[in-house]
């Protein structure tokens, strides 16, 4: 089976600083990220010529949500381009990457510049941020309800869930204790203290069932990848991250409360999508890397991805030693975005590429050969199968 | 006793828009309306200019029962508004169609009511600033 997608790698990352309230702008970290990606790829400036974002437009319009437009990059290191993109719709956060792997597949560009900014946590102190940031689809007939937050949303989810299979809250708070064990070993990581389950079930409630621990916490931070033709893979430093799959379907409603079953989301036809394209199974995946802006979203993944059956995801994450860095699944090796920090999709996919090269340091699993990074939740959903090796 | 619809500290108006005023002007008379096409039955939600079912023009809203069925909930509890106390948000299922679905508050329901999902529930209608903000109340309480 060959498809277009595995044309293209991730050669190069890049990363800003990243934390709580940095008072820098979105601009500023941006181009520490890219400048880091380009030079990892062993590559200058002068090579790039596509860039791509999630979710592009105006970073001050979007109180933090999102970081510079694409051209403004363009016009920051000033390239020209064969290739620019930059939408908040698509597959997700990682739609951007996705688009950049299409364009080299379909000739257009040879080295695409891939980024995601956010500077939440500043302009949490700055008036307050967006509560839905930029996701336009969640439209009306939710806030007049009250429904103001995406936590609201992701609650009912994570509500239904235990209603209809029996899912409990001390299952769902595996997933935020094995996030802060990994962020432990991450020194890049915001919360690093270890947490117990009694942390966790006495934690602040947000919205039934969903506690502040089960929500990830907002930060300023710059992620960036250079995604290129596999042609370069022979010259690249570090040639370990190929693209062997991308699920990018929408089936059924896009919307937070019409959608079918309410105990899944658009992750299903992704990851049935993605694995339509590739021989590679669940069983082969080595390591997770499932979007974690609340813990449900990453259960609903795992049960997507077929990792566990619909409705036994809570069964399977059990005492948490199936999705431990020694576990059969070892999830969010960084921390996720419930303690590392809401990079907002990329950092999944930038823990993805550090695995696969073997860098990981005290969090690295041995011999991780085939990762899934998974971003979104609710109607808006991605995912991509990385190799260490390429496949033809 | 009467059971207060008035739960929120702060209303977000909805947004003027052609396609839906019709929904928020709909309960002064008491009654709750969607989208509804002519030609096959099919209900919409949100409203939409064609049946997303036949992709008929000849839609119009039309009254239903007000009776539905929880589907999920959530209790909020952060004051995103300070000084906010603890409300229901919940998802129902209208009568009418298996799928036509609402997002909207319950009221007169305990907040530890360990059976909300699955609740019986009939629409009630706040009025303000020329909105009528449906709000559901368990089936049978007191007008």
């Amino acid at each position: 089976m060959s498809n277009p997608e595995r044309l293209s790698f991730i050669s190069g990352v890049g990363r800003s600083a990243s934390g709580r309230r940095l008072g820098r702008t979105a601009m500023d970290l941006t181009l520490d990220a890219a400048l880091e990606a380009i030079a990892d790829a062993g590559l200058t400036r002068d090579d790039i010529d596509g860039i791509a974002t999630y979710p592009g437009g105006d970073a001050i319009m979007s109180r933090g949500f999102g970081g510079p437009s694409a051209a403004a990059v363009q016009d920051a290191l000033r390239l020209d381009l064969n290739y620019l993109y930059g939408s908040g719709e698509g597959s997700a956060q990682l739609g951007s990457i996705i688009e950049a792997s299409m364009a080299i597949a379909a000739g257009i560009a040879k080295h695409v510049l891939v980024f995601r900014t956010v500077t939440e946590s500043t302009m949490q102190g700055m008036g307050g941020r967006n509560p839905a940031g930029g996701m336009a689809r969640a439209g009306g007939f939710l806030s007049q309800f009250g429904a103001v937050s995406a936590t609201n949303w992701f609650a009912q989810v994570a509500q239904l869930h235990m209603h209809k299979y029996g899912t409990t809250k001390e299952q769902l708070g595996q997933i935020a204790l094995t996030c802060r064990t990994n962020a432990g070993v991450n020194p890049r990581a915001v919360y690093r203290d270890p947490i117990t389950m009694d942390d966790y079930l006495s934690a602040r409630m947000i919205s039934t069932p969903l506690c502040l621990l089960d929500c990830d916490v907002p930060v300023d931070g710059s992620t960036a990848m250079v995604v290129s033709h596999v042609d370069y893979a022979k010259d690249a430093p570090k040639p370990s991250a190929f693209i062997n799959a991308v699920g990018t379907a929408q089936y059924g409603r896009p919307s937070w409360d019409q959608y079918e079953d309410m105990t899944s989301m658009m992750a299903q036809g992704v990851a049935k999508q993605m694995w339509s394209r590739t021989d590679l199974k669940p069983s082969d995946v080595d390591v997770a890397e499932l979007y974690d802006g609340f813990s449900i979203i990453t259960l609903a993944w795992i049960e997507a991805l077929g990792f566990a059956p619909q409705g036994e995801g809570g069964a399977f994450i059990e005492g948490g030693q199936r999705i431990a860095r020694t576990g059969e699944l070892p999830i969010n090796t960084h921390g996720g975005q419930l303690s590392e920090g809401r990079l907002h999709g990329y950092g999944h996919v930038y823990e993805a590429v550090v695995q696969l090269r073997g860098e990981a340091g005290e969090r690295q699993i041995p011999d991780a050969e085939v990762i899934v990074a998974a971003n979104g939740g609710g109607p808006i959903a991605g995912a991509m199968l990385l190799t260490k090796g390429y496949t033809s | 006793m009467a059971i207060d619809l008035d739960i929120l500290k702060v209303r977000i108006a909805p947004q003027e828009d052609p396609e839906t005023d019709f929904f928020w002007a709909s309960g002064q008379d008491g009654k709750l309306r969607f989208k509804r096409c002519q030609d096959c039955g099919f209900y919409s939600h949100p409203p939409t200019p064609r049946c997303p079912k036949c992709l008929s023009a000849n839609m119009a809203p039309e009254a239903v029962s007000g009776k539905a069925t929880v589907l999920t909930y959530t209790v909020n509890v952060q004051q995103w508004v300070p000084g906010q106390e603890p409300y229901i948000i919940a998802i129902v299922t209208m009568d009418e169609q298996d799928g036509l679905r609402l997002t909207t508050l319950l009221a007169g329901v305990e907040l530890d009511d360990p059976e909300i999902i699955g609740k019986r529930v009939e629409v009630r209608f706040l009025a303000r600033d020329d909105v009528w903000y449906p709000t559901f109340v368990p089936e049978g309480a007191p007008a």
